[in-house]
């Protein structure tokens, strides 16, 4: 564990370094009198590929150059030295804050952006430039998703330095947000990680007691899981070696929300281990529905057409199960939420769904 | 059919009957119609002499005459070459007086303008015109007349001789008119601002009925060459013309009154055209039928080796006059000019000469002004039926980078031995092919040099901006880098915000090669 405690340490380290070497090379072009210029790989379309060692997204050999000579990119290369500037600060005095509040703050500088998606973009430039995510910059995004089950950590934020916390200690879970991110993972009984899409499936769970019965840490992802959920998942399994399955609805969106944790984003491509590649999507499956006779709803427009989409998406490639259960969605013209088993009884996916689909995916 | 009686009345009477035409529709437009009149005669009179005209015209009140007009009395003086005293009765008190058998470049064409002014005034007042004249010459002589309109002849009602001790030289016109001043003042202030614009080594002065002081004083000395007198060109005459010249040649045979009285035509012409014509060269031209004149003047309308007429005869401003009339009245921030070869419609010598003014005092309107102007005398009524407004309208100067809320003002000068007016009243200028052509390659040259100076101007606007951009952020840069790097020093970027200045310059200097 010496080990591991040491690595939320060593990267914000990284971090730092980082930034105080881009800081440095700006610096130095400067002062000899040169346009400071840096280089990132291109973010557009045609140089994000699936790479199927990776099992997910990558940014490919393009790079675009970003030069304070050229008139267009003064001001975005300001935008990212403040950024950079801003974020270091923010490490080094150990605060956090979100895309919001970076938009705001660039106001005190007299550095404004015209609008909240060209601070995003900005920090996504940073992002790219130091292969860093905007989280270990200490910059979080609203959303926050939870957790529960038995896991314990110690925190590393000010003020609760060597603390530590059971995550069975509150029965709403606990939230995912930049104090447990940067927490060590200290124990665990736990020998699974369950994601599910929903919160109410979650809260289910907990008062099922599913925790104890299957010795597993509960996530609740709130829909698309956030980032900082999915980097979360991501170490779990790393760090704790912990399988990790994902429950979401029974239609596309649902697929696909469990297909983001498993294989990331093309627009996190510039970004590593966001994703968690040995996950499994658990169901619900169309198999599931056609099996357990589930009620559904008919397959909208959108729906078909997503999966159409979906068929053809290199993520969608890796394993035979994602293009099985696509073909029989189409053919079933069906989907089914995760509240549907509740036709069989309140306890019914916890004592009959969950263990059999648990069993089946490993 | 309608029975109708026809009798022959003399020119005088016609014009009386149908003073329309000549300009005198009502009493607003006929006090602008005599001023005009008279003030373009005394600068073609002036300009004879080369002498840079002084026109003084006062309009002073005499009394009511109608609840809507007035009796005024007008008084026109100038400097110019003065009228012979035996000419001086005709000149004034017979319409059509001083027929042209010479062709050259003059204000008025048709030998109304101010026989017409005269004319109203006795029409309308019954009063006669005192015309004072002096050549320069020992003696100033001064005639009081009044037309016999039914036989268009002036009659002499009282006649001085003064002797002419400074060596005066000009033409004073007074008459009595009945009109409405206060409805044509604008017309009448624009007209003397534009025609300073196109004569700008004139003074104007005017003084109106309320003794309001308008004065328009030159802005240089320098004045176009004087026309030199040509004879018509054989694609320009009509069968009355071509009865005239006849009637006054003194040549015995064809050969010789061809080479004698049209312009451009020598002996190797003048044969092979007899022959194209199928007319005996040695044929007595005063023994022609009737048939023959007719079928004359169409064979010389049909025959192609005549050279093009030359353009000696015209008397265009010139492209500095032009800039320092436009200078002078619209003191704009930019201005260009450009004069057209000789053109030719019909078989008479043209030229335009144009120029675009941009901003400094040119308001912004919506819409170009445009400024129309034929051998000097600005045309101020009917701009949408001209040539020239049709060709500036009809192009498109989103080309040009051009819009119309732009300041900018055009000025067309058109001169010809024969300005093609649609009207007696000289208002505008008729859409011929040959003039529309001229008048749309002129525009567009002009167009193209505004669309320089514009870009140029958005090129010093950019750079300005440019300059502006990396001020502001480079600083910022230094500072951000400098505490990311944990610096206490800025990094030095005078070096830097220099080279952009001096790579803007260089960038600002390759761009105008490339223009």
């Amino acid at each position: 564990m010496e080990k591991k405690k040491a690595s939320i340490a060593k990267r914000k380290n990284e971090v730092v370094n980082s930034l105080k070497n881009f800081g440095t090379t700006v610096y130095d072009q400067l002062d000899k009198g040169s346009f400071p210029t840096i280089n990132m790989p291109s973010r557009s379309t045609e140089n994000i590929n699936y790479d199927p060692n990776l099992r997910q997204y990558v940014l490919g050999e393009k790079i675009v150059s970003r030069s304070a000579r050229n008139i267009r990119h003064v001001k975005p290369f300001t935008q990212l030295a403040w950024a950079a500037m801003f974020s270091n600060e923010l490490t080094s005095q150990r605060k956090t804050s979100t895309l919001r509040d970076v938009y705001y703050s660039a106001q005190a500088y007299e550095m404004t952006f015209t609008d909240q998606q060209e601070s995003n973009n900005i920090i996504t430039d940073l992002e790219t430039m130091t292969g860093f995510a905007r989280e270990d910059f200490s910059i979080f995004p609203e959303e926050r998703s939870a957790i529960f089950g038995d896991l314990t950590i110690g925190y590393t934020v000010p003020g609760y330095e060597g603390k530590t916390l059971n995550l069975t200690s509150h029965p709403d879970g606990v939230l995912i947000g930049p104090a447990l991110t940067s927490a060590e993972l200290l124990s665990t009984k736990a020998d699974k990680v369950i994601a599910i899409e929903k919160g109410a499936l979650f809260t289910r769970f907990i008062e099922e007691n599913v925790h104890n019965k299957h010795h597993s840490l509960l996530i609740s992802c709130g829909g698309q899981a956030p980032r900082q959920t999915r980097s979360f998942i991501r170490r779990l399994h790393d760090e704790l070696n912990l399988p990790v399955y994902i429950l979401t609805d029974g239609d596309p969106w649902g697929m696909h929300i469990a297909q983001v944790i498993i294989s990331g984003s093309a627009n996190a491509a510039h970004l590593r281990e966001l994703n968690t590649p040995d996950a499994v999507w658990s169901g619900v499956w169309a198999t599931d529905i056609v099996e357990y006779k589930l009620p559904t709803d008919p397959l909208d427009e959108v729906d078909v057409k997503r999966l159409y989409e979906l068929q053809k998406d290199p993520r969608y490639q890796n394993d035979p199960l994602w293009q099985r259960e696509i073909k029989l969605f189409l053919k079933i013209r069906r989907k089914a939420e995760q509240e549907a088993f509740s036709r069989y009884g309140l306890t019914y996916i916890v004592d009959e769904y969950l263990p059999t689909k648990l069993k089946g995916s490993t | 059919m309608a029975q109708a009686t026809f009798e022959e009345i003399s020119a005088s009477d016609f014009f009386y009957r149908n003073r329309d035409i000549a300009g005198f529709t009502n009493p607003s437009r006929a006090i602008f119609a005599a001023i005009r009149e008279l003030v373009e005669n005394s600068l073609d009179a002036a300009e004879t002499t080369k002498t840079p005209p002084d026109v003084y015209v006062r309009l002073s009140f005499e009394g009511e005459a109608t609840k809507e007009t007035q009796i005024y009395k007008l008084r026109v003086e100038d400097n110019g070459c003065g009228i012979q005293p035996r000419f001086i009765p005709s000149a004034f008190g017979q319409v059509l007086y001083g027929s042209k058998y010479k062709l050259k470049q003059m204000r008025g064409t048709f030998g109304l303008g101010g026989k017409m002014a005269v004319l109203y005034g006795q029409i309308t007042t019954h009063q006669p015109a005192i015309v004072t004249s002096s050549t320069g010459a020992a003696k100033t002589y001064q005639f009081k007349l009044m037309i016999d309109i039914q036989r268009n002849r002036p009659v002499i009602l009282d006649r001085k001789v003064q002797i002419n001790k400074e060596g005066w030289h000009g033409t004073i016109v007074e008459f009595t008119l009945e009109g409405d001043y206060l409805r044509a003042m604008p017309k009448i202030i624009e007209y003397f601002k534009q025609t300073a614009m196109v004569n700008p080594y004139a003074n104007l002065t005017f003084v109106d009925p309320k003794g309001r002081l308008y004065k328009f004083i030159r802005g240089t000395t320098v004045m176009p060459e004087p026309p030199k007198e040509t004879d018509p060109h054989p694609y320009g005459v009509d069968v009355e013309l071509l009865q005239r010249l006849i009637q006054i040649t003194t040549d015995k045979n064809m050969q010789d009154f061809l080479k004698h009285h049209f312009h451009r035509v020598g002996d190797i012409t003048a044969q092979k055209f007899l022959e194209f014509a199928g007319l005996s060269p040695s044929k007595n031209p005063k023994r022609l039928s009737h048939e023959e004149i007719v079928r004359l003047m169409q064979n010389l309308k049909k025959f192609k080796d005549f050279l093009p007429p030359d353009a000696s005869c015209l008397s265009p401003l010139g492209e500095e006059l032009l800039k320092a009339g436009i200078v002078k009245e619209l003191k704009p921030e930019y201005l260009v000019v450009h004069q057209r070869k000789p053109s030719t419609y019909a078989g008479h010598p043209f030229i335009v000469e144009m120029g675009i003014a941009y901003g400094g005092d040119i308001p912004k309107r919506g819409c170009f002004m445009i400024y129309r102007f034929a051998n000097r005398i600005p045309l101020l009524y009917d701009e949408a039926s001209d040539v020239s407004y049709r060709v500036i309208t009809g192009m498109n100067w989103r080309r040009y980078k051009v819009a119309p809320d732009m300041p900018i003002a055009i000025v067309v000068h058109i001169c010809s031995t024969k300005v093609p007016y649609k009207t007696v009243g000289k208002e505008f200028i008729a859409d011929r092919p040959e003039v529309r052509r001229e008048v749309a390659n002129a525009l567009r040259e002009i167009g193209r040099q505004l669309q320089h100076f514009l870009s140029r101007q958005e090129h010093v606007h950019m750079e300005k901006r440019r300059l502006g951009v990396f001020s502001k952020y480079l600083p910022k840069i230094a500072q951000f880098s400098a505490k990311l790097a944990g610096k206490e020093r800025l990094p030095d970027i005078d070096k830097l915000l220099k080279s952009v200045q001096k790579y803007g310059e260089e960038e600002s200097k390759h761009s105008e090669e490339e223009e």
